[in-house]
This record gives structure tokens, C-alpha cells and sequence, in this order.
């Protein structure tokens, strides 16, 4: 018999204008911790989907415990040996837990449910990963850890073979953490095989035997885990040696601009813990951070979208509360949220009433649209930055993601902002637009609006950044300003606890 | 990739010409066969008497199906407009009838009671975010509840007084005045929505609240707003219609008339889910409905089928126009 638990070969999977996986092979030896790893839209969770029967491959063979199998539902998938636990903890709450456990494929003598039998076999399953808990109380009564623990239960009660955590401890504490690892090596010791997916380098380096890095669809490699540092990991999944890519801005000393905010101490959650950051006029300050480090949160708690404990926001030097998005809005900030189509655009409107949602009451009168001052801001923007559109009144969801990305640029530009947070404003767009992107923050810079941005692409920070604020565990572990900014000083210090000068 | 794009775009090829022809036209295709098979089969049918008289019986469902249009383009829904037509039926006849006020400021204040209603519904939905069903289900039992209170659950009847003039009156002794109105209402419902701010507001949050919220639009005054503006027109209409029947009957007034608006405007083409409002789609939706009711009532059929009839035509325009889920 194979030394592998499951051998997936030549995977390839296409949506509409995206090719999500170009031929990627992984591995699974029985009874080891195989971490999946790769940025967002590296294609792990759509190679973890096509192994649990969530979507089609278009090519590529899967073979599992020595057999092809082509799973076309989660249950068929479950029935073979493949268990899933999502990010999301998928329990129904307001069923006990044992009618969790057994929600599906219950217990039962004749057509009935044998409640006496259930409630034992829910008992033992959890006792054996040393968990003591009601298995007659609500689902919902207990911590998301617990929760997590049961779905764990549930997954390996249907006799799995592999179980594929995704994000497992994303909202685990530490002590949690530490509780799930000794599950996780009580399942290795029983010879079944886990895959790992986790943003937390950490995590990764402590608990799994195998890494497989993915990038953007296509297989970087398979490592051992104990051959590989954190810095060379990083490296393999953005892609890149940690080679230089010059910062084209003016070095950082001419920066004399006044402060338009000031975040001190910004606490909110888990996610946030005691943030500073400051924008000056023109300044194009950076969020670097692994996902998950609190670089959107924070955005979106500057910028009103969201509520905080702690701390405390100044602009223009004067202290200020946003309770809602406009608050921001009417203080001159602008946000493109990294949700394009969740948070951006408004899919079946025209693209000028999405370029002008913003200043529709700027170009109104007693409530009445001026057609022609929205006409003559539409053209000029759709000029300015070279926006793709048949007309003012094609609907937005018919432009590229690019174009569609420019609209709500504009949606801001026109509003002459201030300040302008832009989250992740290249993802999913083609190389061409996304250099354009680029530009426009320069230019905006230029004429003297303070922008922060968000990105996974280093290269693109380090391209249009003044500053680099790095973001990790939502605090602020390091600052790089003009000829500091580089790969390799963002790299370590997204990494590890090693400091560098200015941090 | 390719290979996926252009099989997709043949798909829709072939049979592109029928398809998208019935999906953009269903409505109206239903309304001009109703009218056809009308002027065929039913006598009287083309009186212009019997054309009036169905202007007059689309009044209510028309004016509000107006109202319900920008609810349902936020997303939202109103079942509460028939309880909403009862109390407004009973302020304005206790006032006139039983107080002995003159009509005008009777009328006024009894709209502006029914406004508190949509206040209440704009209120619930959007600042404490509970589901505008359950909202405007708790007026739709407990206000008509009001209305019956009102008057001890009796029928007020009147006749031969100046507000039972109200609702026969007709301009020139020809075109009733329930139609002006009508034409009023629909053109301002159909500015609010092509040329206004607001218009843009009610598609924005209808269609993406997220989006509309973090691009600085007051999302609660806009649901606000369509709600009162509903529960206005829901006042005018039952100001006319308590009129032209002489009576106010807390009882029977409005019954179940938001499930003809809301399949009016469900065969408009408004999304139910939100986003643009069909204006001219509700109109062409709301004269449906009637001349169902009209070809059914005109050709003895019984009541009973009626709503069989109604349910299946609705069913079928809904099926047509429905959009291709897209996965």
C-alpha cells in the first residue's frame, strides 16, 4: 500500500475569466499535519473544495486511501473519509450537542432516535479528546472554542481518514490553540492525516510535519516543514526572492506636511490592540500584514464602519467620534472597502450614478439631480483615468473588475477627499490596471491627499509608500520609512519578533 | 478559460431571441392578451362607461402599488397598507360624519394619522433592523384592530353630503377625478425615481446596503421615507374610496389589497429582493390585476376562480421574467 493517504494530480479548475488552479498536485501521508498555504486566491480553498465535493475539477486525478474518487457532494465526500471543519464554525445552535454530532446520521431504534444510546456515544467521542461538557445543552450555550472541539468530534465520528481544517483557530485563544494541537496530535497518533490552513506562520511552524505553497493557481512546492524558516515560507507564497524594489519617493525627511490623523491606541476585540498611526497631507502611508493582522479592521474602524473600545481619533488635530460612515465622509475621508462587490459597488446601477452616489447632493438642487453636472463629472473621471465603459448608463456589474475599481476611485476622487483608505485596491484586476491604480495614488499624493493602503502585494507598497506601518496581532510591530523600505526589512518584521531600526 | 466564457454566451444564444423577447415584455404581452380576449368575449366590454368604471376600481391598488414599488426597491416590504386604509376610513368619516368638521381638514388630519403608521413601520425597520414582514405584520393585525376600535367594530354609512360627493365627482361631468389622481401620483413616483437623490438612495440601499452605507447615504431616513410615502398615498386612496362607497367600514375596507399591490408590482418587474424601481412596470402590473377582476366579474365567473386565475397568470409572468440564477 501507498505511503499516501490522498494523491491529488494535475488539478486544474477555471471560472468564468479566472483560471483558480493551473495543474496543482498535493500530498497526504497517512497520519501526518500537511499545512496548505498561499495568499488569498492562491487557490487553496478551491483545491480544498474540489476535494470535499464542493465544486467540479475541470482536469486531474484524485486518488484517496488507494482508490480515484471524484466526490460530488460534501456527503459523498464525508462517507469516503474526507471531513471538513470550516472557518465558520457550521453547527446548528439551538440543537444540543450531541444532536449536533449525530445531526445527519442519527442513532435510532426503529424510527426512533435511541436518545440513551446517542447521548453515551457523544459522551465517550468527546471524552476521548478530554472534553467534559453537557452533551444535553444548547450548541449555542458554549464558547466558539467548545463549538469548535464538537465539530472536530463530529468530523472524526464518521470514521474519517483525513480531516481538513480550514482557519481552525481564527477565533481560538491561546489556551484554546493549545487544547486543539493536542487533539490534532491525538488524531496523528491515530494515523489520521489533517490538513492545516492557517494565516498564523506560527501556528503552521509548531504543529505541521508538511507545507505545500500555492500561488495563484499553479504549485510552488512541497517542503518539510523543519527545513523551511519563516522568512523563506513567506518568500514562496508572495512569490518573490526578497530582492530589492526601489521606492521611487522622495526620501522621507522632506515630509513637513501637516498631520491631517492621528489614531493612538486603537483597541477593539481580539482583532485590534492598541494601534497608532498617523497621516500627514500628501502622505502615502502603508498596511503591511500577514491577513488577519488587523490591517482592515483598522481601516474600517478609522473610517466609522466599525465600533472600538479603546483609544482615540484626531483630525486636524481635533478629537472626533464617527459613528457612522458619513461622519467620516463629512470630515473629507473616503474608504474603498477589499469587498468589491460587497461593499463597493452597487451591481445594478448605471455606472455614473455609481461614479456620483457620494456628491449626488453637491450636484442637486432641492433634491434634484443635475444631469448635466453629473454628465460633465463622469466624462471627466472616465477620461481622467482612463475608465473602459460604453456609456455613462452601462450597468457596473458588466465592467471589468479594473474598471469597476476605477469607477469607485472616482467615486471618491470627485469628492475631493482629504484623506483616501484604500483596501487591497488591486486585487482581482489585470497587471495593467493595476499599475494604472498605482499612478493615480501617486497622483493623488501629489496634489496633497493624504492615502493609506492596504495591500498583500509588497511590491506595490514599496512602489508608492512614504511609510510602511507593519501590522501584526493588531499591533504595531515596525515602521519603514524612505531608504528602509524594502522586501526583505518587511518580510522580517512581518515575521518574526526580531526588531528592526525605527520599530 | 476561454473554453468557459464562450460556452456560456452560446447558451444563451440559441434560444436568446424568444426568451428575451417574453422576459422583457411578459407584462405587457399578458395585458394586451387580457384586453384583446376582453373586447372579444366579454360584452360591454369597450363602454366607455365600463372603461371608467375600471379606473375607478384600480384607484386603490394603483395609488399604492405606487408606494409599494419604492418599499419593495428598498428591499423592504408593507403588508399593513389594508389596516392602514381602515383607520384612515374611519378618522376622516367620525370626523365629517359624527364631529360634523369640514372635509378639508378632516381629510388632513386624518392622513396624517395614517402617516404615523408608515412612521412606525420607517421606524422599526430601519433603526432597530427588524425584518419589515414581522413590522408591518404587527400593523396589519394590530391596526385594523385600532380602526374597528374607533367605532366599536360598526360601519359608519352616510350619503347625500358633501364628502360623498367626493369620490363620484367627475371633472367636466366625464373623466372621474380618481384618475387625475392617479396620473398625478404615478408621474411624482416616477420623478422621485428618475431624477431625484432620493430615487438614488432607494435603488442604492435596495440593492447594496453595504455599499450605500460606507458611501455616506442615510440609509435609515431613506427607509423612512418609503415607508410614510406609502402610508400617504395609502390615506388618499382610502380617503376616495371610504367616499365613493358612502360608507366606512372597518371591517372590509383594504382586505388583503396588498397582495394585489404586491403582485402588481411582482409583475412590474421590481426585484423583491430590491434594487430599481419599475414604475411603468407596476402600472402596466396594477391594470392587470383589475382587468382580471373585470373579465372575471363581467363574464359571471365565480369570485373563487378568480383568485385561481390570478395566481396562476402571476405565477406564470414571474416564471418568465424571472432573472437566470447566476452561479
Amino acid at each position: 500500500m501507498s505511503e499516501y493517504i490522498l494523491e491529488m494530480m494535475g488539478i486544474k479548475k477555471s471560472f468564468p475569466g479566472v483560471m483558480a488552479l493551473n495543474g496543482v498536485d498535493l500530498k497526504i501521508k497517512k497520519g501526518e499535519t500537511h499545512a496548505l498555504m498561499g495568499e488569498n486566491g492562491a487557490g487553496k480553498s478551491t483545491l480544498i473544495k474540489i476535494l470535499t465535493g464542493l465544486y467540479k475539477k475541470d482536469f486531474g486525478r484524485i486518488l484517496f486511501d488507494g482508490s480515484e474518487i471524484d466526490p460530488s457532494s460534501s456527503i459523498e465526500a464525508q462517507s469516503l473519509g474526507i471531513s471538513t471543519i470550516y472557518q465558520e464554525v457550521n453547527i446548528i445552535p439551538s440543537l444540543s450537542v450531541c444532536e449536533n454530532i449525530f445531526a445527519g446520521r442519527e442513532i435510532k431504534k426503529g424510527f426512533i432516535i435511541d436518545w440513551k444510546e446517542t447521548e453515551k456515544k457523544a459522551k465517550e467521542l468527546l471524552n476521548s479528546l478530554g472534553i467534559d461538557i453537557d452533551v444535553k445543552a444548547l450548541m449555542g450555550s458554549y464558547s466558539t472554542a467548545i463549538k469548535q472541539m464538537i465539530s472536530i468530534a463530529r468530523a472524526i465520528s464518521v470514521k474519517a481518514k483525513l480531516v481538513v481544517m480550514d482557519e481552525p483557530t481564527s477565533s481560538l485563544n491561546e489556551e484554546e490553540v493549545k487544547v486543539l494541537f493536542s487533539i490534532i496530535n491525538k488524531l496523528k497518533a491515530e494515523g489520521i492525516s489533517i490538513i492545516f490552513i492557517s494565516h498564523k506562520l506560527n501556528e503552521i511552524f509548531e504543529i505541521s510535519d508538511t507545507i505545500t505553497v500555492l500561488k495563484d493557481g499553479e504549485l510552488v512546492g512541497e517542503y518539510e516543514t523543519k527545513n523551511l524558516t519563516k522568512l523563506d515560507l513567506i518568500s514562496k507564497m508572495i512569490g518573490k526572492n526578497a530582492h530589492a524594489i526601489e521606492n521611487q519617493k522622495k526620501s522621507y525627511s522632506e515630509f513637513k506636511e501637516d498631520v491631517f490623523l492621528q489614531a493612538k491606541n486603537i483597541t477593539s476585540g481580539v482583532r485590534l490592540n492598541a494601534i497608532n498611526l498617523t497621516v500627514r497631507k500628501g502622505e502615502v502611508v502603508g498596511l503591511a500584514g500577514l491577513l488577519g493582522s488587523g490591517r482592515t479592521e483598522i481601516a474600517r474602524v478609522l473610517f466609522g464602519a466599525d465600533k472600538f473600545d479603546k483609544g482615540s481619533i484626531e483630525i486636524n488635530g481635533k478629537q472626533v467620534y464617527f459613528k457612522l460612515p458619513r461622519d467620516a465622509i463629512s470630515l473629507n475621508m473616503a474608504f474603498c472597502s477589499e469587498d468589491r462587490k460587497q461593499e463597493g459597488i452597487i451591481p445594478y446601477m448605471s455606472v455614473k450614478d455609481n461614479m456620483t452616489l457620494a456628491i449626488l447632493k453637491d450636484i442637486s438642487r432641492f433634491g434634484l439631480i443635475s444631469r448635466k453636472k453629473q454628465s460633465d463629472i463622469v466624462s471627466k473621471y472616465i477620461k481622467a483615468i482612463n475608465i473602459k465603459t460604453p456609456s455613462h448608463d452601462q450597468g457596473i456589474r458588466y465592467l471589468s473588475g479594473g474598471n469597476q475599481q476605477k469607477v469607485l476611485l472616482a467615486r471618491w476622487i470627485c469628492k475631493n477627499p482629504e484623506l483616501i483608505i484604500l483596501d487591497e485596491p488591486t486585487r482581482g484586476i489585470d497587471v495593467g490596471a493595476k499599475s494604472e491604480i498605482i499612478s493615480i495614488i501617486e497622483d493623488l499624493s501629489n496634489n496633497g491627499i493624504g492615502v493609506i493602503v492596504i495591500s498583500s502585494e509588497f511590491d506595490e507598497l514599496i512602489r508608492c509608500c512614504d511609510r510602511i506601518e507593519i501590522i501584526r496581532d493588531g499591533k504595531n510591530v515596525g515602521s519603514l520609512k524612505s531608504d528602509e523600505i524594502n522586501e526583505d526589512n518587511i518580510l522580517s518584521l512581518i515575521a518574526g519578533p526580531v526588531s528592526v531600526e525605527g520599530a | 478559460m476561454g473554453r468557459v466564457l464562450s460556452k456560456k454566451e452560446q447558451g444563451s444564444h440559441n434560444n436568446f431571441d424568444a426568451f428575451h423577447f417574453l422576459q422583457k415584455y411578459g407584462s405587457l404581452l399578458l395585458f394586451f392578451t387580457l384586453i384583446i380576449a376582453n373586447v372579444l368575449f366579454t360584452n360591454n366590454f369597450l363602454k366607455l362607461s365600463s372603461l371608467w368604471n375600471m379606473l375607478l376600481q384600480v384607484f386603490p391598488v394603483m395609488l399604492i402599488s405606487m408606494g409599494i414599488t419604492l418599499v419593495i426597491a428598498t428591499g423592504g416590504i408593507d403588508i399593513s397598507v389594508g389596516s392602514t386604509m381602515a383607520l384612515v376610513s374611519m378618522v376622516v368619516t367620525k370626523l365629517i360624519i359624527q364631529q360634523n368638521m369640514s372635509i378639508a381638514p378632516a381629510i388632513v388630519i386624518a392622513i396624517t394619522i395614517g402617516l404615523s403608521y408608515g412612521m412606525f413601520n420607517g421606524f422599526f425597520i430601519s433603526k432597530f433592523k427588524i425584518q419589515p414582514i414581522i413590522v408591518t405584520l404587527i400593523l396589519m393585525i394590530a391596526g385594523r384592530g385600532i380602526a374597528q376600535v374607533l367605532n366599536n367594530g360598526v360601519i359608519i354609512s352616510f350619503y347625500n353630503n358633501d364628502f360623498a360627493n367626493l369620490g363620484v365627482y367627475r371633472i367636466g361631468g366625464v373623466v372621474p377625478v380618481q384618475t387625475v389622481i392617479m396620473l398625478i401620483v404615478i408621474t411624482a413616483t416616477y420623478f422621485i425615481v428618475s431624477k431625484t437623490v432620493l430615487g438614488v438612495y432607494i435603488e442604492a440601499v435596495g440593492d447594496n446596503k453595504n455599499a450605500a452605507v460606507l458611501s455616506g447615504i442615510n440609509e435609515v431616513l431613506t427607509i423612512i421615507f418609503v415607508y410614510v410615502f406609502c402610508s400617504l398615498l395609502v390615506g388618499v386612496a382610502s380617503v376616495f374610496e371610504t367616499s365613493r362607497l358612502c360608507s366606512a367600514d372597518p371591517n372590509n375596507i383594504g382586505k388583503l389589497i396588498e397582495l394585489d399591490c404586491i403582485a402588481a408590482v411582482a409583475v412590474g418587474g421590481t426585484k423583491m429582493t430590491g434594487g430599481k424601481s419599475k414604475v411603468i412596470g407596476t402600472v402596466i402590473g396594477a391594470l392587470i390585476m383589475q382587468l382580471i377582476t373585470t373579465t372575471i366579474n363581467m363574464n359571471n365567473i365565480q369570485y373563487e376562480f378568480s383568485l385561481v386565475i390570478k395566481s396562476l397568470l402571476i405565477v406564470s409572468v414571474l416564471y418568465i421574467q424571472k432573472e437566470k440564477g447566476r452561479r
